[in-house]
């Protein structure tokens, strides 16, 4: 932690852990979109597992937290390093919006947690432990159904998952440069495999959303 | 040969020292060859600056045929100007257009403080240098033949490659964070590859790094603005690789 290199291999890290879940989430929510049933096992299992909640839920909080204090920290300290700034900084010549953009793309990305953790995961903990209402292993579809009846809620999503995919275009491949893996055949291919994954995770966040938006309005 | 000339504006950053207030101030010049170099054009500004009773502008140059590294100046916004793998010295006149107004800056980063005009002290790169930017052997009279240990040629030319840093600072120069990564990572490189280099390759990272964050350089985030703006084409693979000798050297640490 005390090097910007040791800094800066451990926000790869949390990185990879965080693509990771990211991974996980879109294949559980995809299951809404082929079987009612299968969602409600699937999510009642993550939600009452004691393993997921107990331990695999206050790491990926920690996870989460140390990514974005951890940005912020780095953020500063960049900021710092150019006392004066450029009155004029051709930075586009050299140097994609996505990657000099990580604080804004990650700080709308915030912005969108705020949100879905209200939407979700406080009213998640409200059910189970303040009201503590009894399990219902088939209420979770119809409450994720409810979520989207909102157009307004439904392009906030839509917008954050934007954000989010041009956060991972640079994250990806950059979390790979940082732990220090490069090497001129896998590289290209690795940058490939970012984009692909920076568009296609999103996207399906995206379908998810429209698709119980349009299904339960009609 | 066609011999055009341009009339241009140029706003340079003015700044009497270290501690004064500088600003962008703004001066016509005209009848600037196409194939003057950038320097050249600076020289015949202050000449002219020189002729009508005024300071002349300071700025860093040396060799002028590209390898020296002392040659700096952000040009419309890029180390070194709109050209690519040049210097300042290199860069032609005939990159530009007539009319043009032409923004002329320091390298800014907190770690090269503006001495005057557009010279910067750019000492925090000899400072890394010293931390570990060396092969610790005795070669006075006792050198042995090149060849007696056999290296990769691979290894050699891409050790080769990352010795063609200058240490110009355009790295530092370019990078939103001001961070001097591709800067440290060629030197740590150049010995990271040869058998030489190997012997003190722990120690060489970790003070060279530490140096370096002493110094306030910025975090790298892999932009990669480094390697487009490098007049010497030095590649992002010295920064995986520097990063990969450091987790080594970290893990290994007593």
């Amino acid at each position: 932690m005390k090097t910007s290199i040791a800094r800066k291999i451990l926000m790869a890290l949390s990185g990879f852990f965080l693509m990771f879940f990211l991974l996980q989430h879109v294949t559980i929510n995809s299951l809404s979109l082929c079987s009612e049933d299968t969602f409600n096992s699937v999510s009642h299992f993550f939600g009452y597992n004691p393993i997921i909640q107990y331990i695999l839920q206050p790491v990926l909080i920690f996870g989460f937290l140390f990514h974005l204090i951890m940005g912020m920290y780095l953020e500063y300290q960049n900021n710092k390093a150019r006392n004066k700034k450029y009155a004029k900084h051709n930075s586009a010549a050299s140097s994609n919006w996505m990657s000099r953009n990580m604080i804004i793309t990650g700080i709308m990305i915030l912005l969108f947690l705020g949100l879905h953790f209200y939407d979700f995961w406080v009213q998640e903990m409200n059910y189970k432990y303040v009201e503590a209402l009894p399990e219902n292993p088939t209420r979770y579809y119809h409450e994720l159904q409810l979520k989207f009846v909102d157009v307004w809620r439904v392009a906030i999503y839509v917008v954050s998952f934007i954000f989010l995919s041009l956060h991972l275009m640079h994250g990806f491949q950059s979390a790979f440069q940082s732990v220090g893996f490069r090497h001129n055949k896998y590289t290209p291919l690795l940058k490939k495999l970012g984009t692909a994954y920076a568009i296609l995770v999103p996207l399906m966040f995206i379908i998810i959303a429209v698709y119980h938006h349009i299904s339960v309005s009609h | 040969m066609s011999d055009k000339t341009m009339n241009l504006t140029l706003k340079i950053w003015r700044q009497k020292d270290a501690k004064s207030a500088g600003k962008l101030e703004s001066y016509p010049i005209s009848g600037i060859s196409e194939h003057m170099s950038f320097l050249e054009m600076m020289d015949v500004f202050n000449e002219q600056q020189i002729s009508a009773g005024n300071e002349p502008v300071a700025f860093d140059h040396d060799c002028r045929e590209g390898i020296c590294g002392s040659c700096s100046l952000q040009i419309n916004g890029e180390a070194h100007g709109p050209d690519r793998r040049v210097t300042t010295c290199q860069l032609h006149m005939r990159m530009f257009k007539d009319g043009d107004t032409i923004t002329i800056e320091p390298f800014r980063a907190t770690a090269f403080p503006v001495i005057k005009d557009l010279v910067v002290d750019r000492t925090s790169f000899d400072r890394i240098q010293h931390a570990g930017g060396f092969v610790s052997v005795n070669t006075s009279g006792n050198t042995q033949d090149a060849n007696s240990l056999p290296v990769p040629k691979v290894d050699a030319d891409n050790a080769f490659d990352a010795a063609t840093c200058i240490g110009c600072g355009a790295c530092v120069a370019s990078c939103k964070n001001a961070s001097a990564m591709l800067f440290v990572s060629a030197k740590v490189s150049q010995f990271a590859l040869l058998p030489q280099g190997k012997v003190e390759a722990k120690d060489r990272v970790l003070n060279m790094v530490n140096q370096m964050d002493l110094e306030g350089f910025g975090n790298c985030t892999n932009t990669g603005a480094c390697e487009v703006e490098c007049p010497k084409g030095i590649s992002l693979d010295n920064i995986a690789r520097m990063n990969r000798e450091y987790m080594k050297a970290a893990i290994k640490k007593d």
